[in-house]
């Protein structure tokens, strides 16, 4: 008998921030002028201020169940700044970060958590995705996006987020893999918050990285500091260039925490300590590039200041807006279910309409 | 004007609409080299090359996923799922996305796909190979569903699945793939998809099915004739959107109603169909509804599925019950 080994792998890792915003070694030439992580900053700050607003308002009866980003928003806006605009995103219920960095406005966003369709008629980038709700459901429509671009040779890629839960599904291997034997332009980002609802990744998978994943699918697979948004702008602008040019998919795994209750229906105080997320507060995103920056000198208590109110008016004009807008007709369920609504709902909808609001 | 089988009209439809449209893609197991485990694909490969005919990974799931990313992207993507029993899988990609992606986005991305699958028993397949499961898609709001009965209905449909800006699932019944030869008109004329056809005129009872079971009951309509019986035999064929209006107007006419289908009888389609005659056809009615179904049994292996299978005999029993009624 004979034994080989005929393949072997690793997982590298990537940082540049410490928890305490010190920086390991030479950062990436984007980063090199600390003036020009502003803009990140700025990025991370609103994506909070806007999850706080939306909680806020979920809390007061004026929007439906909603998903905070907290503690996660170097993971959105890292990869969100890596793309190009004409990149596709696809993203999942937790991604209003990149979103907000890719054009869809506040509005828009409490539209759809308020309970509009209106919210997912992105006035911005009109091919990203709205976010999918089944978990790992939209990973082979980030697949098949790819397949478009690469058809029609366009050296654009897409760019397809989901949870640590989403790893442990079929249809995220199915289109890892099937994006690996084409060669599709797509990175898939895993948000490793650490938590799928209540279960925590150690009880997702037995798999020492959920990168790995990525070695199955004949794909490259690295993990990347999600609470250090240079490392991740650099890993997923590096993939995606990659896979604009014909290289092919790639999987990050960003790890990072989820600081905030699942949902505002959920109540994570049931399964986990407070001990637990205390000691994740230090080194989350936020205060870590800020941190950078102002040990750069390229940030001040004053352009904090000034930098928080300025976000906060924004998201509370969004809010009003929001508040401010009127629902949609009761026919609007009909009207966009075909392009031509058939005549056999022609009767349901006169009836919806005679039925009003349905509150008699 | 070529003869054809179904499964070779099938053919010249995904043949003509590539030719018509660059947009149109085939995908699934399979479906390259091999031309799909039934031929429907048989030389398209040869003729439109791997970047619009691509053999997929076995992976229903991602099949219908990429289907919506395509279709989002503006390409017009006819997917072929083997058989039904591994079409469930695609459900989850068909309800949660496909069928809402218009809707959900206010029309901004729509989900122009077809989604292809043979369906039925009849062939002595294996397990999971003859299942009738239309009525899982028929309660999927935005989401057409089609199932032809001849090869030139199937190449007419087919057509018109293909060229329809919304999805569109098209079940082809495995026992009529080749069970006739006709000649067919491959001239790229589509059929429309929200309208029943009527096989057979009859003023005396109406036959309503699709599918497989049309030819039973066409067969127990010419039993019926040389008895004196004119039935009137409707093939619906588009089940989404329902085309009550031929059916109610058929109703209206014969007062007697057998409704025929190769599914489950319970929350099989046919209830649909009851329903429509229980409520505004009820004043037609001369007799009670009769549905003539696959029982609420798994379908049997092949040894038993002829017994499982709606017989000529079993629709002409159910005709005379109708008649029996004053």
């Amino acid at each position: 008998m004979t034994t080989t080994h005929v393949a072997q792998f690793s997982v590298p890792f990537t940082r540049h921030l410490e928890s305490d915003g010190t920086a390991v070694g030479a950062l990436p030439p984007f980063a090199g002028n600390p003036v020009d992580l502003v803009p990140l900053y700025r990025g991370m700050v609103l994506a909070r201020i806007f999850d706080a607003k939306a909680v806020a308002l979920q809390r007061t009866g004026r929007l439906g169940t909603f998903a905070s980003s907290l503690g996660q928003e170097a993971v959105g806006v890292g990869a969100a700044s890596a793309m190009a605009a004409d990149d596709v995103l696809v993203p999942s219920f937790r991604d209003q970060a990149a979103q907000l960095w890719r054009g869809v406005t506040p509005v828009e966003l409490l539209l759809y958590w308020g309970g509009d369709e209106r919210g997912s008629d992105f006035a911005g980038p009109r091919e990203d995705f709205p976010i999918s709700v089944p978990v790992a459901s939209h990973v082979p429509h980030a697949a098949g996006i790819a397949l478009a671009l690469k058809l029609r040779q366009q050296a654009r890629g897409v760019l397809c987020i989901v949870g640590d839960g989403a790893t442990s599904k079929g249809d995220f291997y199915e289109a890892l893999n099937l994006a690996g034997v084409w060669r599709l332009p797509l990175v898939v980002l895993v948000n490793n918050n650490q938590w799928a609802i209540s279960v925590p990744r150690s009880a997702q998978s037995a798999a020492a990285t959920l990168a790995q994943k990525a070695i199955a699918a004949g794909i490259p697979g690295e993990q990347v500091d999600g609470n250090d948004v240079i490392a991740v702008r650099e890993r997923v602008a590096l993939a995606l260039e990659r896979a604009r040019s014909g290289g092919g998919a790639s999987l990050i795994e960003a790890l990072t925490y989820r600081l905030a209750d699942h949902t505002t229906a959920d109540d994570a105080r049931r399964y986990r300590d407070d001990a637990e997320v205390s000691t994740h507060w230090h080194g989350e995103p936020v205060a870590r590039l800020r941190a950078y920056l102002v040990s750069r000198k390229a940030w001040s208590r004053d352009d904090e200041e000034r930098a928080l109110a300025d976000a906060a008016a924004e998201i509370d004009r969004a809010a009003e807006t929001y508040l401010a807008t009127p629902p949609q007709p009761v026919w609007a369920m009909f009207d966009h279910l075909f392009a031509a609504l058939p005549a056999a709902l022609a009767s349901q909808r006169a009836q919806a309409i005679a039925g009003g609001t349905g509150d008699a | 004007m070529p003869d054809a089988t179904l499964v070779e009209a099938i053919n010249f439809a995904l043949a003509r609409a590539m030719q018509d449209d660059q947009r149109v893609l085939i995908l699934g197991e399979d479906v390259g080299k091999d031309g799909g485990v039934f031929r429907a694909t048989d030389g398209l490969l040869a003729r439109f090359g791997p970047a619009r005919v691509l053999d997929t990974p076995l992976a229903e799931v991602a099949i219908a996923g990429v289907c919506v990313g395509l279709a989002a992207q503006g390409f017009r993507p006819v997917a072929e799922i083997q058989f039904m029993g591994f079409a469930y899988a695609t459900i989850d990609q068909l309800l949660n996305h496909a069928a809402r992606l218009r809707s959900r986005t206010r029309g901004r991305l729509t989900c122009p796909m077809v989604l292809r699958t043979p369906c039925g028993a009849g062939i002595h397949a294996p397990e999971h190979h003859s299942e009738s499961g239309e009525a899982c898609f028929t309660n999927i709001p935005g989401l057409r569903v089609v199932i032809p009965s001849s090869p030139q209905r199937g190449y007419g449909l087919l057509l018109a699945a293909i060229r329809d800006p919304d999805p569109v699932v098209f079940l082809e019944p495995t026992r009529l793939y080749r069970a006739t030869r006709e000649p067919i008109m491959d001239d790229g004329t589509a059929l429309p998809l929200d309208r029943c056809f009527t096989l057979r005129e009859g003023n005396d009872v109406t036959l309503v099915g699709w599918g497989g079971v049309t030819r039973e009951m066409l067969s127990a309509a010419e039993r019926l004739a040389a008895e004196g019986t004119e039935a009137e035999v409707i093939d619906v064929a588009t089940l989404v959107p329902l085309d009550a209006e031929t059916i109610l107007a058929s109703v209206a006419k014969t007062g007697r109603c057998v409704i025929c289908h190769e599914a489950p009888l319970t929350g099989g389609f046919g209830a649909e169909i009851a329903a429509q005659l229980a409520g505004p056809g009820l004043l037609s009615m001369l007799a009670p509804v009769e549905r003539v179904t696959g029982y609420d049994t798994i379908v049997p292996l092949s040894r038993l599925e002829r017994h499982y299978l709606p017989s000529a005999d079993r629709i002409l029993a159910a005709v005379r019950r109708t008649l029996s009624h004053g």
